[in-house]
C-alpha cells in the first residue's frame, strides 16, 4: 500500500478492543461483551443458589454454598447434591442448549422467527418421545433416546427440504412451519390412541418439566454440551461472516455451506439433547439470542452471550413457578411458554413495524 | 501466464448453459471491465473466476493452481470480491465492517494484530471513508456504503480484486465517484482489478483492458482505444451508433444513433446534447429496466 497515514492513530475510539501476547497471540473483545457475559454468569450462579435452597424444605444460601463444598450436614447434603442439585444442573445445561442452538439458527437464517421452537425439531423430539411413551410403555431413559431420535430424523428432514442450492433464511423458516405442522397433527393422533395413564404421561412430557431431574439426565447431557459447545464456539466468526450474506463470506474464505451444514447439525443435537432431558421448553431458544443482542449491542450471533442468558431465562422461569405455586405444581414449562407467547406477540409486532415482515 | 486464467470453462446454472468453451486471460496489473448486453455471461464469468460459481467443464486458474481445489482461505488472501449484494449487520460501524476485511488472515488465537489494525485504518483511508469509522453502516448513503465495502474489500490485501457491477444502484455522480477510486486504487496500489459494468462509456473511459461478451462468447479483447469502434458496438449490444473521441478524456465514447422519429423532431439536436441525454438519468433508468428484466 502506498497511501500514507499515520498508523499510530486509534481506529477507533469505542467498541471491540485487541488483547495480545507477546507470543503473537491477539484475541479481539469487546468490553460491553465481557462484561455482559460476566454479568450473566454472576446470575445465573445467585440464582442456582437460591433455587437449590427452595423447596419444601428451605436452605440458606450460605448454608447451600457450604453444602455444595462439601460441608454441611447430612440432611442437607442429601437435599443438595442429590435431590436439587441435578435438577438445577440440568436447567442450567438445557437453558444454555437452547439458547445457543437458537443463536446458531437465527443467524443462519437470518430471522429472529428461525428458532428451533418454530423449525420443528422440537415436535420431532415430541412425536419421538410420545412414540417409546404411547406405543411401547418405555422407561424415561427410552424416552430421552425417542425424543433425541425425533428431534435429529425431524432436523435433517427440515434441513433437507429447505436445501435448494444452499438454505435460505425464509425458505427454512417455511418448511419448518410447515414440518410443525404435520407433527403436531401426529402427536394428536397418538394422544387419541393412548391408555388414560400413557396419555397423561405423555401430556407431563409436552408441557417440558425439570421435576425429577437426577444425576442420570445429567451427565449425557453435559457430554454433549461439552463436545458441541467448543465446535459452535469456534464457528462464531465465520458466522458472524456469514451474516453478510453468502457471496460476501465465501470472497473472506469461509466454506460456506460446510460451515452452515456443521453448525446447523450442532444445534439440532443440542437442541434435542435439551428436550430429551427437560421436554420441549419453549421461548428459551426464541428470546435469548434477541436479549443477549440488546444487552451487547454488537451485531451478529452473540453466541456465549445467548448461552448464559438461556441459562438464566430457565432459572428464572423455574425459581418464578416454584415461588408462585410451590415446588413441581407447575411444570417449567408453562412459565416459559405463558411468556413466550408475549413475547412472540411482541416481536411479531416490532418487526412488522420495522418493516421485515 | 497471467495470474487469474480460464481455460475452455463451460458455466451454466442448473440446466442451464450460459457460457461454453470461454477462455479468458485476465493481464496482471490491469483494471479490465467486462462488458456486454443483459444475459451474455458476463457476471457468470466474474463468479466463475471468483469460484462462487463451479465451472461444469475446464477450469479456472490462478497461479497456475485449479481454483476450485485451493483452500477458502487461501485464495481469499490472493483474490478478493466485492459481490453484488451484500448485508450489512443491523448496527454495525464502518470500523467494524471493515475489520472483517482481515478475516482470511486471522485465526482463533490470532483475531486481531497490529498489522490489521494498520491495514483497516490505511484500507479506509484510501476509500475516504476514515471520518465515518464510528458512524453506523445504516445512516450512510448509497454511495457512502459502497465506498465502505470496497475498503473491506481492501482490507483483505488482495493483489486481485473483483467487482461485481459496483455502480449499480448509486446515482450518476456516486456512479463516477466510485470508478474514480477503483482507477485510483489500480494506478496507487498496483492491483489488478477487474469489474463488470453496465456502461459501455464507463468501461471506455476507465478500463485499461476491455472484455466484451456477448452470447456467452468473448466477441473482442484489448484495450478501449483498440476495441471500442462503431462497428464492434452493433456486433455486441445491435445498438446503431458512432464513436467519438471523449471531449473530457479521449477515450472512445460511444453516441447511439437518434431513432427516427426523433431525429425529424431534434433535426437540430448538437452533439453536446446527445452526449446529455446519454449520461443523464436517461442512461440510469435504462440501466435499472434491465436490472428488473434479468
Amino acid at each position: 500500500m502506498t497511501a500514507k497515514l499515520p498508523t499510530d492513530q486509534p481506529v477507533r475510539s469505542a467498541g471491540p478492543r485487541a488483547v495480545r501476547s507477546p507470543g503473537g497471540m491477539s484475541l479481539r473483545v469487546d468490553r460491553r461483551a465481557v462484561s455482559v457475559a460476566v454479568l450473566l454468569t454472576a446470575s445465573a450462579f445467585v440464582l442456582a443458589v437460591l433455587l437449590i435452597g427452595t423447596g419444601d424444605f428451605p436452605i440458606a444460601p450460605w448454608d447451600v454454598v457450604r453444602t455444595v463444598l462439601g460441608n454441611g450436614s447430612p440432611a442437607d447434603d442429601f437435599i443438595v447434591n442429590d435431590l436439587r442439585m441435578p435438577r438445577v444442573l440440568v436447567a442450567l445445561l438445557v437453558g444454555a442448549a437452547l439458547g445457543m442452538s437458537g443463536a446458531v439458527f437465527q443467524s443462519v437464517s437470518r430471522n429472529p422467527l428461525g428458532s428451533p421452537d418454530l423449525l420443528g425439531f422440537g415436535y420431532g423430539s415430541a412425536v419421538g418421545a410420545l412414540v417409546v411413551i404411547i406405543l411401547f410403555n418405555g422407561s424415561a431413559g427410552a424416552v430421552a433416546v425417542g425424543a433425541l431420535v425425533g428431534g435429529l430424523l425431524a432436523g435433517i428432514a427440515v434441513y433437507l427440504l429447505a436445501y435448494k442450492k444452499g438454505i435460505q433464511g425464509y425458505r427454512l423458516v417455511l418448511v419448518g412451519i410447515g414440518a410443525s405442522a404435520v407433527l403436531v397433527a401426529v402427536i394428536q393422533y397418538l394422544i387419541t390412541k393412548a391408555q388414560l395413564v400413557e396419555a397423561s404421561r405423555a401430556l407431563v412430557w409436552l408441557t417440558g418439566s425439570l421435576a425429577g431431574r437426577d444425576w442420570a439426565q445429567v451427565w449425557p447431557l453435559l457430554a454433549v454440551c461439552a463436545v458441541l459447545f467448543p465446535v459452535i464456539l469456534g464457528h462464531g466468526r465465520a458466522l458472524r461472516m456469514m451474516e453478510m450474506g453468502d457471496d460476501a463470506a465465501y470472497a473472506l474464505g469461509v466454506p460456506v455451506e460446510r460451515t452452515r451444514l456443521l453448525l446447523m447439525l450442532a444445534a439440532i443435537l443440542l437442541t434435542t439433547a435439551a428436550s430429551a432431558a427437560a421436554g420441549p421448553i419453549s421461548f428459551i431458544a426464541l428470546a435469548a439470542p434477541q436479549l443477549a443482542r440488546r444487552l451487547t449491542r454488537s451485531p451478529g450471533g452473540n453466541l456465549l452471550t445467548a448461552g448464559l442468558m438461556g441459562s438464566v431465562l430457565l432459572l428464572v422461569s423455574d425459581w418464578a413457578s416454584q415461588r408462585a405455586f410451590g415446588a413441581d405444581q407447575l411444570p417449567v414449562g408453562v412459565v416459559t411458554g405463558l411468556v413466550g407467547g408475549v413475547y412472540l406477540l411482541w416481536l411479531l409486532v416490532t418487526e412488522r413495524k420495522a418493516g421485515r415482515i | 501466464m497471467q495470474r487469474l486464467t480460464a481455460e475452455n470453462v463451460t458455466l451454466g446454472y442448473d440446466q442451464r448453459v450460459i457460457a461454453e468453451n470461454l477462455s479468458v486471460e485476465i493481464p496482471d496489473h490491469s483494471f479490465t471491465v467486462i462488458v456486454g448486453p443483459n444475459a451474455c455471461g458476463k457476471s457468470t464469468l466474474l463468479r466463475a473466476l471468483s469460484r462462487m460459481l463451479k465451472p461444469s467443464a475446464g477450469r479456472v486458474l490462478l497461479d497456475g493452481q485449479a481454483i476450485g481445489s485451493m483452500p477458502a482461505k487461501k485464495v481469499a488472501k490472493t483474490l478478493g470480491l466485492l459481490p453484488q449484494s451484500s448485508i450489512a449487520p443491523d448496527g454495525i460501524t464502518v470500523a467494524d465492517l471493515v475489520a472483517r476485511g482481515r478475516y482470511p488472515h486471522q485465526g482463533l488465537l490470532r483475531q486481531w494484530s497490529p498489522e490489521d489494525e494498520r491495514i483497516v485504518v490505511e484500507s479506509m483511508t484510501s476509500t475516504g471513508v476514515a471520518e465515518l469509522a464510528d458512524r453506523s453502516v445504516d445512516e450512510l448513503s448509497g454511495g457512502q456504503r459502497q465506498r465502505v465495502w470496497i475498503a473491506m474489500a481492501l482490507a483483505q490485501q488482495t493483489p486481485l480484486l473483483l467487482l461485481d457491477e459496483p455502480t449499480t444502484f448509486l446515482d450518476i455522480q456516486h456512479q463516477l465517484d466510485v470508478l474514480d477510486l477503483c482507477a485510483e486504487l489500480h494506478e496507487n496500489q498496483g492491483r489488478t482489478l477487474v469489474a463488470v459494468l453496465h456502461d459501455l462509456n464507463h468501461a471506455a473511459r476507465y478500463a485499461t483492458y476491455l472484455i466484451a461478451m456477448r452470447a456467452g462468447e468473448v466477441v473482442a479483447e484489448g484495450p478501449p482505444a483498440e476495441v471500442v469502434t462503431a462497428e464492434l458496438v452493433e456486433r455486441v449490444f445491435g445498438l446503431n451508433c458512432q464513436v467519438i473521441d471523449d471531449p473530457a478524456t479521449g477515450t472512445p465514447l460511444v453516441i447511439p444513433a437518434a431513432r427516427r422519429a426523433r431525429t425529424k423532431a431534434r433535426a437540430a439536436a448538437t452533439a453536446v446534447q446527445g452526449l446529455d441525454g446519454l449520461w443523464g438519468p436517461g442512461s440510469q433508468g435504462a440501466a435499472a429496466g434491465l436490472r428488473a428484466g434479468s
